[in-house]
């Protein structure tokens, strides 16, 4: 394990705001672009009120087990963490929390996407604030699609992906129609699986937590997968995760690509990727059941019960989550470069507006509904996951049920018949 | 001689030491056992109370727990043959005086300085990749239809990827043992007429058998544990899910520490069944 320590030592003489005591602050985050463009900014942060910050950046996984070792044996290590969708119910229901209705008027809580709040609220309140958000969508190639002779309609459905994405196939040349996640894991392939099984009307367990995996529902959601990766996917597509399909796509080998909206800055880059002048953007596909296949995330900062340092966490949220954070790197970096998906205001900036991907990316956030994930109601929040301490073990198991099922080892049906077996036997000793 | 008394002050010295070193494993261990008898889920409050063995049985009885069992044994095994197998023809290969012999040893033992997870990531991404890997272009070029090699012939990749990371312990050992030999006995064997294999058979493997012991044992004891290689390569699936990344799964993933607890006092249990059974099988070499 590596345990980074980056060390901000701003010994500027602050600017003290209001008299209020400097303090340090200890914030466990995450190792990506955006979170790791915030701590090279923190000097601002450190001017503006006088308090220093010391940075804990980990890998995604490591600071999950990390933070959530932490605060479940208040062990406070952190005033600040860096948590996602996933956890901010759970957290919050067990009040390892502290809540974030009370930021100033100027931070503008209202001005949070409804999504992103709903997602990251339990019972109306906000437990953590978005630091960006993300959704999923139809990435592909404008010139494969014209040499198919097919036209990407704004909203496409999964029959038009299905047919488009074997007419792109030309496996000699190793064009390969759709490629998506197919890895094990609650964060890979169960993510995206869930996520599309809403739009085919299915859901995880109905409203008194009896596991709906055996449904008819699921069954043509998981044939349908396996039938689209067998004849227009590429090879080995049981193993790739989301950094596969990129490096895939941005070598030109994907004529459609269905993931994160955050790749979209990654794969117009032209510096990274071959293809970046030819790529278009359309919503996640649905099957006519008022339900897409797009799903919900944010990496958000929560301040841990058990901190000290309440007032000045809270200054460091304010700042980090704020709209004045925003224009900092927009200044700094370019509008592409500010943290995407978590503010209204953003999306009504002309200066954001001319990014080529702002509008679907918002499109695709607002269409999705953490409260409200799939077309029959459900008993839990989220949208490719439920909120609820034993799905990431759930998850991943069933996701390698789903993994060897592309791969070729069972059927979709036999892995349906494992997977609700697994959750049956979860919601049983979790005492649903 | 040691006098009564001197022994007993030397025991008196030695205490400091032992106490810690008894510490350092005990605490660890009798943890694991406490937390294998509780219900204990972090994320639903903590510690819910002892559940007698609730937690082994329910370990024992997932459909998970057997496989997993068997995959371990299977890797182990696996790479125990290979590397042993190859490590002995290696080691008499850079036994032989040769132009660069230092550079070729360097060059043999590199493996073993590569960390776990990054030479997973090299052989899946560089080597094993159905698209891009150097094995899919191999295949290409030779007309065939590329292997995917993690998702159809999972084992076998996981095995070759630690053998390849193990290859150069094996034969680090077993070369230093083919130093050790005494050439005379070797040319005296040859003057006599014994061809190369029998002189192999009769005189090297026989001298090379407690090194081969040696070599068994220490990495038994850490291929038990491996993980590294498969959370990067499958997470577990095709039927890769090792003890060990089961107990991971139960206690991380599922936030379940008594579950996974259980699983580790089971670990401890089938690592030294498979310890004795060594022991038993090669214990008569180092009698000699």
């Amino acid at each position: 394990m590596t345990l980074r320590n980056a060390l901000c030592a701003a010994t500027a003489l602050g600017l003290f705001a209001g008299g209020a005591i400097a303090e340090t602050l200890t914030i466990a985050t995450v190792n990506n672009g955006d979170m790791i463009r915030m701590q090279g900014l923190t000097d601002d942060f450190t001017e503006k009120t006088g308090h220093t910050v010391e940075w804990v950046t980990l890998e995604e996984n490591v600071l999950r087990q990390r933070v959530t070792t932490d605060i479940s044996t208040n062990g406070g290590a952190f005033d600040i963490m860096t948590i996602g969708m996933y956890e901010t119910p759970i957290w919050a229901a067990n009040d390892w929390l502290i809540s974030l209705d009370d930021l100033s008027d100027e931070y503008n809580a209202d001005d949070i996407l409804p999504a992103m709040r709903g997602g990251l609220s339990l019972d109306g309140t906000l437990y953590a604030a978005p630091f960006y958000g993300e959704s999923s969508m139809v990435m592909y190639r404008t010139d494969l699609m014209e040499a198919a002779g097919m036209e990407m309609p704004k909203a496409p459905t999964w029959e038009f992906i299905g047919e488009a994405a074997r007419a792109m196939t030309d496996k000699e040349n190793e064009i390969y129609g759709i490629c998506l996640r197919g890895k094990a894991g609650w964060g890979e392939n169960a993510a995206f699986l869930t996520a599309m099984s809403n739009s085919f009307g299915a859901r995880i367990v109905d409203e008194n937590w009896v596991p709906q995996y055996d449904s008819e529902a699921w069954s043509n959601t998981l044939n349908f997968y396996i039938d689209l990766m067998n004849d227009a996917g590429p090879p080995g597509a049981s193993t790739n995760g989301f950094n596969e399909n990129l490096s895939l796509f941005q070598q030109g080998k994907c004529g459609m690509w269905i993931d994160a909206t955050v790749a979209a800055s990654f794969v117009t880059n032209p510096n990274d990727s071959t293809v970046a002048d030819k790529v278009g953007f359309a919503l996640a596909p649905d099957n006519g059941l008022g339900k897409r296949a797009n799903w919900l995330w944010a990496w958000a900062l929560a301040i841990p019960a058990g901190t000290q340092k309440e007032a000045a966490a809270k200054e460091f949220i304010e700042w980090a989550t704020g709209t004045g954070y925003i224009e900092l790197v927009a200044e700094n970096e370019g509008w592409a470069n500010v943290p995407p998906g978590a503010r209204t205001s953003l999306y009504e900036n002309p200066n954001y507006k001319e990014v080529p991907f702002a509008q679907m990316t918002l499109d695709s956030i607002l269409s999705a509904d953490p409260n409200n994930p799939t077309v029959d109601p459900v008993p839990y929040i989220g949208v490719q996951f439920a909120a609820i301490p034993e799905w990431a073990g759930m998850g991943s198991e069933i996701g390698q049920e789903f993994s060897a099922a592309l791969a070729g080892q069972q059927t979709a049906d036999e892995a349906l018949a494992k997977a609700q077996a697994i959750a049956t036997d979860v919601m049983e000793s979790a005492g649903y | 001689m040691a006098t009564q008394q001197s022994r007993s002050a030397a025991r008196f010295m030695m205490a400091p030491a032992v106490i810690l070193l008894l510490g350092w494993m005990l605490v660890p261990l009798i943890m694991t056992l406490i937390f294998s008898f509780k219900k204990y889920l972090p994320m639903r409050g903590g510690d819910l109370g002892w559940v007698g063995f609730d937690n082994y049985v329910r370990f024992v009885s997932s459909s998970a727990f057997w496989p997993s069992v068997i995959t371990t044994l299977v890797i182990v095994g696996g790479v125990l043959i290979i590397t042993i197998f190859f490590g002995v023809i290696l080691a008499l290969l850079l036994d032989q005086p040769m132009w660069g012999q230092g550079v070729v040893r360097i060059l043999v033992i590199a493996p073993f300085f590569v960390m776990p997870t990054v030479s997973a990531l090299v052989w899946k991404n560089m080597f094993m990749d159905p698209v891009n890997g150097l094995f899919a272009h191999l295949w290409k070029f030779f007309g065939a239809e590329p292997v995917q090699w993690l998702s159809q012939a999972s084992m076998e990749s996981i095995v070759l990827i630690v053998s390849w990371q193990w290859l150069p312990f094996a034969t680090l050992i077993l070369l230093t043992a083919v130093q050790s030999l005494d050439s005379e006995q070797l040319e005296a064997a040859e003057m006599d007429g014994a061809p190369f294999l029998k002189r192999f058979w009769f005189i090297i493997l026989p001298h090379l058998a407690r090194a081969i012991t040696i070599v068994v044992l220490i990495q038994t004891i850490f291929l038990l544990s491996i993980f590294a290689e498969i959370f990067v390569t499958t997470g577990g699936a095709f039927g890769t899910r090792t003890l060990s990344y089961l107990i991971f799964q139960r206690v991380l993933e599922s936030q379940n520490v008594g579950l996974g607890s259980a699983g580790g006092v089971y670990a401890i249990i089938l690592a030294n069944i498979v310890a004795i059974f060594l022991m038993r099988i090669v214990g008569k070499n180092l009698d000699n």
